[in-house]
């Protein structure tokens, strides 16, 4: 247990230590979120309300989510990682939860710079949203780097991903949104928490037979 | 093919009540069957799955693909027929608030990406797991997508549709239901086998030509 663990550190370590060097996704990605909130403000007509503004923040970061797990697997195959990764003796899920944990920390760090910007730009933000957007970063990537490890060995690969992970997000919006603009946002959050679950658990189990043959 | 004819049969011999309610009545003697046997569908394939990952068995690959195929025709007469069943219902072609409808959409978009991936990867053992865990991967969506549904649309439409034609049905109504429900399942399953046989036969001819080239 601690050596699985230990093995999961180190991957993830790799891949903010890769970060931290290169720089080249992080700053990108808050980029990416701020100037699409900026579209959004001109989007939405003058009168619309702040549930309207609230839906476009998750469509927001639901793109950068997926902007963010493009990246995650192009040093594994241009320098053919990925191989050298499967060849090396861990459990194969070790992998994915590492890279995981990696597309988590990006998410976490995008929405640090998000919230605070849709706070200046459009309302106020509350306790439930913060606690969805939590939720909704492990389920994006949970589900988005099993997605994306697909994705990277197919021909489409750019093309494929989103695909592939918009119909399975559809339940992370429905929660995210609701948590966020309900009167009682636990059954929301609730749910939230039952798709990660759900999707971990199934994403754990199955990692292993997309990155072997 | 004869219980499909079958059907057709019971189709006419079942109305009970007035016009108006008489063709919405019936759609759902096809609606609903087709449904259901859309989801036999793709339990089915992710049954293969989930077999082709366990034994590694080659065949069940075809399998679980011909069932993702035959469970999309289905899905996508489900959304057509919803679709009349809401213009007769209410007088739309779309509703949001129709559960089913928006369910067998988000499958659509699914199972439309299942063919994505099977088209972008080489065959090979590496196609046929990643195919399998995305089959596996619909299973599992199903109920999350009810549920997901279920939350959304106390969000954005309070006002739930009570659907009259599930709750009191009538014997000869029943019976007409489980034969039009044994009628598509029949018809999925030739469906099924029938494609199966066929891509087979497709698999083998290329392994032939291939051979006759090498």
């Amino acid at each position: 247990m601690t050596t699985y663990l230990g093995d999961v550190a180190v991957l993830a370590r790799k891949d903010l230590l890769l970060e931290l060097r290169s720089r080249d996704t992080v700053p990108a990605l808050l980029l990416f979120v701020v100037s699409a909130l900026v579209v959004f403000r001109f989007a939405l007509p003058a009168d619309a309300s702040d549930l309207a503004a609230t839906g476009l923040l998750w469509i927001a970061v639901l793109f950068t989510g997926l902007l963010a797990l493009t990246r995650a697997f192009v040093p594994e195959r241009e320098q053919r990682t990925l191989d050298g990764l499967v060849l090396a003796p861990c459990d194969r899920s070790a992998i994915w939860l590492g890279k995981g944990v990696s597309v988590l920390v990006f998410l976490v760090l995008v929405e640090a710079i998000a919230l605070p910007a849709f706070a200046l730009f459009f309302a106020p933000v509350d306790g439930p949203t913060v606690a969805a957007f939590a939720l909704a970063d492990v389920g994006i990537a949970t589900v988005g780097t099993l997605l994306a490890a697909m994705a990277a060995a197919s021909r489409a690969r750019e093309l494929l991903l989103p695909l592939l992970f918009l119909p399975l997000a559809i339940p992370i919006v429905v929660g995210g949104v609701g948590a966020s603009v309900a009167d009682d946002p636990g059954r929301y959050l609730a749910f939230l928490g039952l798709y990660d679950l759900l999707f971990a658990i199934l994403a754990w189990a199955t990692f292993e037979y997309v990155v072997t043959e | 093919m004869l219980v499909v004819a079958g059907v057709a049969l019971a189709f006419f011999w079942v109305p009970t009540t007035p016009p108006p309610e008489g063709f919405r009545q019936r759609i759902f003697y096809i609606h609903v069957p087709v449904a259901l046997t859309a989801y036999a569908c793709f339990g089915w394939a992710a049954w293969k799955a989930l077999r082709l990952l366990w034994t590694r068995g080659e065949r069940y690959d075809l399998e679980s693909y011909t069932a993702v195929h035959i469970g999309v025709i289905f899905g996508v007469l489900t959304l057509v027929t919803g679709s009349i069943w809401a213009r007769t219902s209410w007088g739309v072609w779309w509703t949001w608030s129709e559960r089913q409808l928006v369910l067998f959409l988000i499958l659509f978009l699914f199972y439309s990406a299942y063919f994505m991936v099977r088209y972008s990867v080489d065959p090979g053992p590496r196609r046929a797991n990643m195919s399998a865990v995305y089959a596996l991967f619909g299973v599992v969506l199903i109920p999350v997508s009810v549920l997901a549904i279920r939350l959304a649309e106390n969000l954005i439409h309070p006002v739930v549709f009570t659907r009259d034609v599930d709750e009191n049905l009538t014997a000869s109504q029943l019976a007409t239901f489980v034969v039009c429900l044994l009628g598509t399942l029949a018809l999925a399953v030739a469906l099924y086998l029938n494609e199966l046989t066929g891509k087979r036969l497709d698999r083998r001819l290329r392994e032939l030509r291939e051979a006759i080239a090498a």
